[in-house]
């Protein structure tokens, strides 16, 4: 009974971080979906979310609530001014040079913000507390209830958004074929940066949740999370909304799985494992769409 | 402005590649026997010498093979723990004279080797992939490597890699000049096989894949071989690195380092060995020069590599590359060489 008490709460760590990389994945894989474009900055696009909570509440004195919201809007708009600035004069060059370019930008952020608030981490105060969940020996702690309910309505929304308006249209429209799109009178521009805003505040939902989880910012936190949300967006297939979705679960629980077997050292190595084995295998991911290439 | 069009035969051009090699190496031991060659001055050459390595191999896989490798400082890290690893297990530090000099050069083949093979491995599998896929897995395997030798030693039993702390007291081979010789022998074998049929091929490659194999090439066998010969170099790299430092930590072979490589490849010029050279150089010397700088280095480099690929994507050099027998046979032949890099 002890080790199965573990075991459920080990599911449950899984399932919370899972939620939050599954929220960054999904950006990943819109970003990805529209313009094939692998975003490296998305993961520091988090770790600017979580300066932006740490730096209105400790030096604002932001109430919380007021300072996660600054956080999410603070990531749109960085994700949109990234696209405007970096992104969009490349939209006609190789693939190649948007990917430099890409982590040219991930890496500007990460420099600049060791060189403004330096390389140490950045403790934030509790974002959010509440009663726990106890169900038989098992704790649900209250951060991890909200991280998993926020990241299932984030993910609700999303897909009722892509699926069911008209700006959801467009972007399907946009990734299926950009040019035909243009020719049906669809704005590209306005449709590539709304996605970018969409997948910025999704990855600024997630920084908060992190916040939320281990209440510390470092200008390096993004890079590791972005690139393990990355792998979940691949393991679910990329351009897939709920691959993503599964995905980021899969790799949350499997870190967590990991750890639980006494092997959190090699935690790292396990996803990336993962990434190698499912690229080698099913380079489409599990609900990816094969790619059909053209001469 | 000169009509007589002059053709050097390909042994003159060795020739004299060979001796301003000879005659730059005389005069590295001259500066350094004459005590103008400080010892800082030695280190930073030294580093020079490591960062055009990494460059130019890593301009292989990028500039020549097309591909986005962002896994380089793995295969550096292979190298350097398989010099520093043979290197202590034979007692280096206790040798000299003839035996030493064996021992080296079997450290840097053999670092270069083991580097090679994980080359192969890493690379039959990635490269069947393409564009931003084939970047992720050799990121996620540089990221394997890195956790695998930091955590080998906790599966293995006894120490090995030494883990976190580092592998240490390496002895410190690495100077100036097996730095040099490895950089000429570097530069010479990447652009002997590039000028080869073996070399179009790979060059075919990166123009058009699906063209290239229809006309014939082995485009998989290609691919393979640019990236092993690519590794090799990484390990050769590794090992020099090993033997300059004299301790190893792994979390010196990160993404990160892969990507400073990278900065140099692209701000050179994707496919140009010269392009290369120089911008290994220059963000070798530059942090040093500019010891105030050195907080800003990354954060400047980044920019540059975004500006960059904006407004110049091709880089400095472009895919130009400095040819001594092309300037000379343009001059007439007879005339005073102005440089030393053609077989570079």
């Amino acid at each position: 009974m002890h080790l199965f008490s573990i075991l459920i709460s080990q599911i449950i760590n899984g399932l919370q971080s899972g939620a939050i990389y599954a929220l960054v994945a999904l950006g990943y894989s819109m970003v990805y979906g529209i313009i094939l474009l692998l975003n490296f900055a998305h993961g520091d696009i988090i770790m600017v979310g979580a300066y932006a909570v740490w730096f209105s509440m400790a030096h604002l004195g932001l109430h919380p609530i007021p300072s996660m919201l600054l956080a999410v809007a603070a990531s749109t708009l960085l994700g949109v001014l990234i696209e405007k600035l970096a992104y969009t004069p490349l939209r006609s060059a190789p693939r190649l040079s948007l990917l430099i370019t890409a982590i040219g930008v991930s890496f500007l952020l990460e420099n600049s913000f060791q060189l403004i608030f330096g390389a140490g981490a950045q403790t934030v105060p509790n974002l959010i507390s509440g009663p726990s969940l106890q169900v038989g020996s098992v704790t649900v702690s209250f951060s991890a209830m909200l991280t998993i309910l926020v990241s299932v309505i984030c993910m609700a929304g999303l897909t009722f958004l892509v699926q069911k308006t008209k700006l959801g249209k467009a972007m399907r429209a946009v990734s299926e074929n950009m040019s035909a799109a243009q020719l049906m009178g669809i704005s590209l521009n306005r449709t590539i940066s709304f996605t970018f805003a969409m997948g910025s505040a999704l990855a600024g939902v997630g920084s908060v949740l992190y916040l939320c989880t281990y209440g510390q910012a470092s200008p390096t936190m993004g890079s590791m999370l972005g690139l393990k949300a990355f792998v979940a967006a691949v393991l679910g297939g990329i351009g897939s909304l709920p691959g993503a979705m599964i995905g980021g679960f899969a790799i949350g629980l499997t870190e967590a799985l990991v750890s639980a077997a006494g092997l959190s050292v090699w935690k790292d190595g396990a996803v990336f494992a993962i990434l190698i084995v499912v690229l080698l295998v099913k380079p489409t991911g599990l609900l990816g769409k094969p790619m059909v290439e053209k001469v | 402005m000169n009509q007589r069009k002059a053709v050097l035969p390909m042994s003159a051009r060795y020739l004299i590649n060979a001796a301003l090699c000879l005659a730059l190496i005389l005069g590295l031991k001259g500066l350094s026997a004459s005590g103008l060659l400080s010892d800082y001055f030695t280190k930073i050459l030294i580093l020079v010498g490591i960062n055009i390595i990494l460059a130019v191999s890593l301009n292989v896989a990028t500039g020549y093979l097309g591909q986005l490798p962002l896994g380089h400082a793995g295969f550096m890290a292979v190298g350097a723990y398989t010099g520093g690893i043979f290197l202590k297990s034979v007692n280096a530090a206790a040798m000299s004279g003839a035996p030493l000099v064996l021992t080296i050069a079997a450290a840097i083949l053999l670092s270069g080797a083991v580097a090679a093979l994980f080359g192969v491995i890493i690379g039959v599998p990635a490269l069947r992939l393409k564009g931003d896929y084939l970047a992720i897995i050799t990121l996620g395997f540089g990221e394997i490597i890195r956790v695998v030798i930091t955590n080998i030693d906790s599966v293995l039993g006894f120490d090995f890699t030494y883990g976190a702390s580092g592998l240490k007291r390496i002895p410190k081979f690495t100077g100036a000049l097996n730095v040099f010789l490895c950089v000429v022998m570097t530069c010479l074998v990447i652009h002997m096989v590039m000028k080869s049929r073996h070399g179009r091929s790979i060059l075919s490659i990166r123009e058009n894949e699906i063209a290239a194999e229809s006309c014939g090439v082995n485009t998989t066998f290609y691919k393979v071989m640019a990236f092993t010969m690519s590794a090799f170099f990484a390990g050769v790299a590794g090992c020099l690195y090993a033997g300059n430092l004299g301790s190893l930590q792994p979390g010196g072979f990160g993404f990160m380092k892969s990507i400073e490589i990278l900065v140099m490849v692209v701000l050179g010029g994707m496919g140009s060995m010269l392009g290369s050279v120089v911008s290994a150089t220059v963000l070798t010397i530059l942090p040093e020069a500019l010891r105030s700088f050195d907080r800003y280095r990354m954060v400047v480099y980044s920019a540059a590599l975004i500006l960059m690929m904006i407004f110049k994507p091709s880089g400095l050099f472009g895919d130009y590359d400095f040819s001594l027998s092309r300037i000379l046979e343009k001059l007439g032949v007879g005339k005073k060489p102005a440089g030393k890099e053609d077989a570079r």
